[in-house]
């Protein structure tokens, strides 16, 4: 049973506050709602819980069976997808993924990225830069290498950002395989994309 | 969709950040245009000062580390400064451990200087009237300064690559890092340069001050670049 644990999380930049004492508490299963208004401090929130950024105040502690992982260990279950992510711009589709995945210490061969390709319909596309691909397919295969070591923790700002309809879809598909295997924590101004999560945080309130 | 598993170690992680980095390079000619042309430019500089003035063994030896070092200064950075102007050392962050992408980065940074010196050098050697009267130790002065000039460089530039003022400021804190590294590698090309007798032991010296160097600046590269990067 895995779980992430927040208490009182607080961030500061310089006079002005970006969270102020948010708590909660996810298991395995869970899925939560990060909304609120612009500079609300969703994508903080997001950053500081993939590593990116330090709280001013407070903790989160990923654990598994009770036991806290440290850093290494929660990177190798985490996965977060956001607008300010970018992949390489002068390597193909497939090139990222094999770096990437080498990166994770995952071996993957030709049938799982055609696979993978294929399921984020960007099919045929794989030896074209990630520079020339259109946001909504960066997006897309920004999905594939957040899927690659099966994350326990999926972090997602903006999740269905620059996507078409038929990207929506797919990605709706994500979330409900993630809800089932592991925690969901995706924050988003799109109202109808609250229902998604059993759970939501109002930031900014 | 279930990922296969397995596992990579540290060398096969550290091959991957070079190779995607050489990849890259190749591609983008990010670091390599700007080294290259610091370096011919400098050599074309110095070749027309003092090309026919004959000079002391030192000061060809000052003027050639003069020349690699401030090269490495336009170029060597680029390593780290580049993930962060790209915005992908976030992504980098989240799935790689620290110090694959280290040793990765300062493999790149080694044979970017490599490439740097397999141009400048027979250049120097013609553009001025220096004599070579021993060629192994020189090269043996050129691999050890070149691995601890990269060893240093490439924990300067993860250090700098978030600051706004990269270019001074990589400058400045490598300065006095390289000094000492500088002060043996001169010393050494110095008697390379010269005709000594039993060059080898006559420049010991300085060839331990360039290995102990190497091996300081690495291994304290390695513990701290963790900290560095991630922090």
């Amino acid at each position: 049973m895995h779980q992430i644990d927040v208490q009182k999380l607080s961030k500061r930049f310089g006079a002005r506050k970006a969270l102020e004492e948010v708590s909660f508490s996810l298991h395995t299963g869970d899925s939560l709602a990060v909304v609120g208004r612009n500079g609300s401090g969703k994508t903080t929130l997001l950053r500081i819980l993939a590593g990116l950024a330090a709280p001013s105040r407070g903790t989160v502690a990923y654990m598994d069976n009770g036991r806290t992982l440290d850093r290494a260990e929660v990177r190798h279950r985490l996965a977060y997808v956001g607008p300010e992510l970018t992949l390489y711009d002068s390597l193909t589709a497939v090139e990222n993924l094999r770096f990437f995945a080498t990166m994770r210490g995952i071996a993957i061969d030709d049938g799982w990225i055609e696979a993978m390709l294929s399921m984020l319909q960007l099919a045929g596309r794989g030896d074209d830069f990630y520079g020339a691909y259109s946001s909504g397919m960066k997006q897309r295969l920004k999905y594939a290498v957040a899927l690659l070591n099966d994350p326990v923790y999926l972090l997602l700002d903006e999740p269905t950002a620059n996507l078409d309809d038929e990207g929506k879809k797919i990605i709706g598909e994500i979330i409900a395989r993630q809800k089932q295997n592991g925690i969901l924590i995706a924050a988003t101004n799109e109202t109808g994309e609250y229902g998604f999560a059993e759970k939501l945080i109002r930031l900014g309130s | 969709m279930a990922s296969p598993k397995s596992s990579y170690g540290l060398a096969a992680k550290s091959l991957a950040v070079l190779r995607k980095d050489i990849l890259s390079e190749y591609r983008t000619r990010y670091a390599i245009n700007a080294i290259l042309l610091f370096g011919v430019t400098t050599l074309t500089v110095v070749s027309f000062a003092v090309g026919q003035i004959g000079l002391p063994a030192d000061v060809y030896a000052a003027l050639f580390w003069i020349i690699i070092f401030f090269s490495a200064m336009s170029g060597l950075a680029q390593v780290f400064v580049k993930e962060e102007e790209s915005k992908t050392a976030i992504i980098l962050k989240l799935t790689a451990d620290p110090t694959p992408v280290y040793w990765g980065k300062l493999i790149f940074n080694f044979l970017l200087l490599t490439l740097l010196e397999v141009i400048i050098t027979p250049l120097y050697f013609v553009m001025t009237d220096v004599v070579l009267h021993n060629a192994a130790l020189f090269f043996t002065v050129l691999i050890l300064g070149s691995i601890g000039l990269a060893g240093a460089t490439t924990l300067i530039a993860a250090i700098i690559s978030r600051a706004s003022i990269k270019g001074a400021l990589f400058a400045v804190l490598s300065f006095p890092i390289l000094l000492p590294l500088l002060i043996g590698a001169i010393g050494g090309t110095k008697k390379a340069l010269g005709p000594v007798e039993a060059p080898f032991a006559a420049a010991s010296s300085e060839l331990q001050l360039l290995v102990s160097y190497a091996v300081v600046m690495i291994t304290a590269s390695v513990l701290l670049f963790e900290f560095v990067w991630e922090e």
